[in-house]
């Protein structure tokens, strides 16, 4: 398999842990993989993108752009910052709800998020999920990194297999969070069929 | 079963997997994750520890090297700078267990103040460099190095750069290590005393040793070519490897060389890659230290080669490689034109989102006391290497220079020599006052200076990922030690005025620096308040209907848990962690629900 996948958002986001189980998942299916991370200071409150390769002739750790196959974009205008990553017919998986920085509190510029999704809505297909919604839902923030990997595997685009994804989030989530985060996942994999053409 | 590592992860089990007795190191973005590695895998035979600075951690390793143990020690590139004292002499020295020294280059740069290339400073010393493209490279080329140290008896270099440390691949690493067994050390003053004699003797001997390690280099598996006999080819070293692998696949077949160990140069094997070669191009972070080698190759062989890199202009001097990089250059190198991605045009202005201080933390206390009591007052900030260089973001901009670690104490005395108006203030982290500020304490005391010290005790070091120090009373083989304490280090040292306070307790912090501000000599005022992420957050703090939307929690602060919605401040539950400094700001008191209501 052949396969580029870019997460990205703002730092403290969970975007680490979430690109690590789907390059783990990968592996577990036999695929090299390659990923690459933002760590240290750009991790305070900074925009991070992880690059996670599937496949033998991935030489380059970042995804060159023009490449990626999914995006899973954890915040609104950083799939905006990370589109020309995308390939042509390639979908991306955003949250709607915007992380504001401290910067635009200080200067007021107004930013939401809206004009961001109205962007994105004309220039990909996108799978938009609304993170304000969902945690209300699952009773806390700290699942939603693990509802965006249901949603990717829902929507059938990654080629990863479901219980490679749920057997490495055993692996990597604290033993007495497994289960609410495997329901986490289950919810974000319900979504995510509503967009597999091939269900 | 491969294991799926970090590049940092990589190093670590090829050090291991060579069999590595002692692992010593300073934390540093992108090297810190190396020790740490070492560290989850325990077994008879290995010690760890972080030491207190890169020259330490230089030292601990050359003593165990020279008992013929296997040493390694790992820093970021500027640490070897603080290294270089001991580098330097153990170049001539030598060692008897193989030595490797890990130094990670960050080309960008991402998180560093420079973007030095390692390679020069093994030429500079004289001692072989490794220069990894990849973490499988990198398992592969440590264990290389350890050899060859011990071939040669020199210390190694093992130079991976910030996109090989933090890049992750599948690792066949052994299932259990075995440590090295080894002889101990044996007196010998001709060998282990450095004497300008010996320094004399050994220079002689270490040039003669490094045409033998480069004709060795020249049929080592890091150095090959690829690709068809072409009259133009691409030379490519680090990660830059990669990126030209990559871009490759848009362009017909071309000769591609890759150089995997810097120096000594591997003569004989780049002048047989570039036999038939009429033009070629270079592709190397940070300085063009191949495309030199290349030249030089050039001139002495009177070979008719073209040489495009760095040097004439085709390469980018600064900053990191890119495959987009890579391609545009090799479109106009080859003069075939490789598919582009199609520009996005209307992208929507987006949010900038600088680095900044976390929701709580306790720095942004700090610096806000020492601003609200310096009001008005001419006083100069100098700032220093850990979390707290945020602190010289708006609003809170108190941060006046930054050098290099430990620099601020003594940049604060320079400062007030040369305007003595001013109150200086020095600021500095625990994990920074052990590695490299007690120096410029003793100087200041020494030298009759006016400062104030203030050591933000935060009791880590967080920007590396909350490495154990000194203060801790922790260590890196896990065992409880005496903490060794700041205040009683700046008490014995003669510091008169020493005061310890919590940051976040604002009316005292405040106080606290302006009755130290108004000594004179040196005072010195601890901040003392854990970092966010090794404490359970308090209660949060919640905005009130009181609140007038006046925004000055924001304006003053600046803390990313306050957000201005419809008018008013709420605070974003999941950041805030109760530290109470905004509701020590509100003018109406609407802020509360923390410990300080």
């Amino acid at each position: 398999m052949n396969k580029d996948i870019m997460v990205c958002g703002v730092g403290g986001q969970g975007t680490v842990l979430a690109s690590k189980i789907i390059a783990a998942a990968a592996m577990r299916e036999g695929n090299t993989v390659h990923s690459a991370e933002t760590i240290g200071m750009a991790q305070r409150g900074g925009s991070v993108t992880s690059h996670i390769r599937v496949g033998e002739q991935s030489y380059s750790p970042l995804v060159p752009p023009g490449s990626a196959d999914i995006i899973i974009a954890f915040e609104p205008s950083e799939a905006v910052r990370n589109i020309a990553y995308l390939k042509a017919g390639g979908i991306a998986v955003v949250n709607t709800s915007p992380v504001r920085p401290v910067t635009e509190s200080l200067h007021n510029t107004g930013y939401d998020g809206s004009k961001m999704v109205e962007f994105l809505k004309e220039n990909c297909s996108c799978i938009f999920v609304d993170s304000d919604e969902i945690n209300e839902k699952l009773g806390s923030a700290k699942f939603f990194n693990v509802f965006l990997l249901g949603v990717l595997a829902g929507s059938g685009k990654s080629g990863i297999g479901k219980d490679s994804l749920t057997a490495e989030i055993k692996k990597f989530v604290p033993e007495k969070f497994i289960d609410v985060n495997l329901a986490a996942f289950e919810a974000g994999y319900e979504k995510g069929t509503e967009f597999n053409a091939d269900k | 079963m491969k294991e799926y590592v970090m590049g940092n992860g990589a190093i670590a089990l090829g050090a291991l997997a060579a069999g590595v007795n002692v692992a010593a190191g300073y934390p540093g973005t992108p090297s810190s994750e190396i020790i740490e590695t070492i560290a989850k895998h325990p077994h008879e035979g290995t010690y760890i520890e972080w030491s207190v600075n890169e020259k330490a951690a230089m030292e601990v390793a050359a003593g165990a090297a020279y008992s013929g143990a296997r040493a390694l020690v790992t820093m970021k590139q500027m640490g070897l700078n603080v290294a270089s004292d001991p580098l330097m002499s153990l170049a001539y020295v030598g060692v008897k267990g193989g030595m490797v020294v890990v130094s990670a280059d960050d080309p960008g740069p991402i998180s560093s103040q420079t973007e030095q290339d390692t390679r020069r400073f093994a030429d500079f010393a004289r001692i072989p460099v490794f220069d990894p493209s990849s973490p499988e490279e990198a398992f592969e080329m440590i264990q290389a190095a350890f050899d060859y140290s011990e071939k040669y008896k020199t210390p190694v270099i093992l130079r991976p750069t910030t996109r090989v440390c933090h890049a992750y691949a599948g690792i066949d690493a052994p299932e259990s290590f075995a440590a090295k067994q080894y002889d101990g050390f044996e007196k010998d003053p001709g060998r282990w005393v450095i004497f300008p004699k010996l320094s004399y003797k050994n220079h002689g001997l270490i040039e003669q040793r490094n045409k033998d390690i480069a004709d060795d280099f020249s049929g080592c598996k890091f150095n090959f070519t690829c690709g068809p006999a072409t009259e133009k080819a691409v030379v490519a070293s680090g990660v830059s490897y990669a990126y030209v692998k990559e871009s490759l696949k848009a362009f017909p077949d071309i000769k591609l060389i890759k150089a995997g160990t810097a120096f000594p140069f591997p003569e004989k094997f780049m002048l047989g890659a570039l036999e038939g070669v009429k033009e070629v191009i270079c592709f190397e972070e940070l300085s063009p230290y191949i495309e030199e080698q290349i030249l030089k190759l050039i001139g002495r062989n009177h070979l008719g080669i073209k040489v495009r890199g760095k040097l004439d202009g085709t390469v980018p001097h600064n900053g990191e490689l890119s495959v987009s990089i890579v391609t545009d250059i090799l479109s106009d190198f080859t003069g075939i034109s490789a598919d582009k991605p199609a520009d996005i045009s209307g992208i929507p202005p987006l949010p900038v989102r600088p680095p900044v201080l976390c929701a709580g933390c306790p720095h942004r206390a700090s610096f806000y006391a020492v601003k609200q009591a310096m009001k008005g007052r001419k006083s100069f900030f100098c700032g220093d290497i850990g979390c707290y260089t945020l602190g010289n973001a708006a609003p809170l901009e108190m941060v006046d220079t930054c050098l290099c670690m430990g620099a601020g104490i003594t940049i604060a005395q320079g400062l007030h020599r040369a305007d003595k108006d001013a109150v200086c203030f020095a600021f500095t982290g625990d994990s920074t006052f052990f590695a490299s500020g007690m120096t410029g304490v003793v100087n200041a005391l020494y030298n009759e200076a006016d400062m104030v010290l203030c050591v933000l005790d935060n009791s880590t070091t967080a920007m590396t990922g909350h490495q154990p120090h000194p203060g801790t009373g922790r260590n890196m083989m896990g065992n409880i030690v005496d903490k060794v304490d700041i205040a009683k280090v700046l008490e014995g040292m003669g510091v008169k005025k020493i005061v310890t306070v919590d940051p976040l307790d604002y009316p005292k912090a405040v106080q606290t620096v302006k009755e130290c501000a108004d000594l004179p000599g040196v005072k010195a005022i601890i901040f003392k308040s854990p970092c966010i992420a090794i404490v359970k957050s308090g209660k949060k703090c919640t905005v009130s209907d009181k609140c007038i939307g006046c925004k000055k929690c924001i304006r003053e602060i600046g803390c990313p848990a306050l957000i201005f919605e419809n008018g008013k401040v709420r605070t974003d539950k999941s950041l805030c962690t109760g530290c109470g400094l905004c509701a020590a700001v509100c003018p109406v008191n609407a802020i509360g629900g923390n410990a300080n209501e």
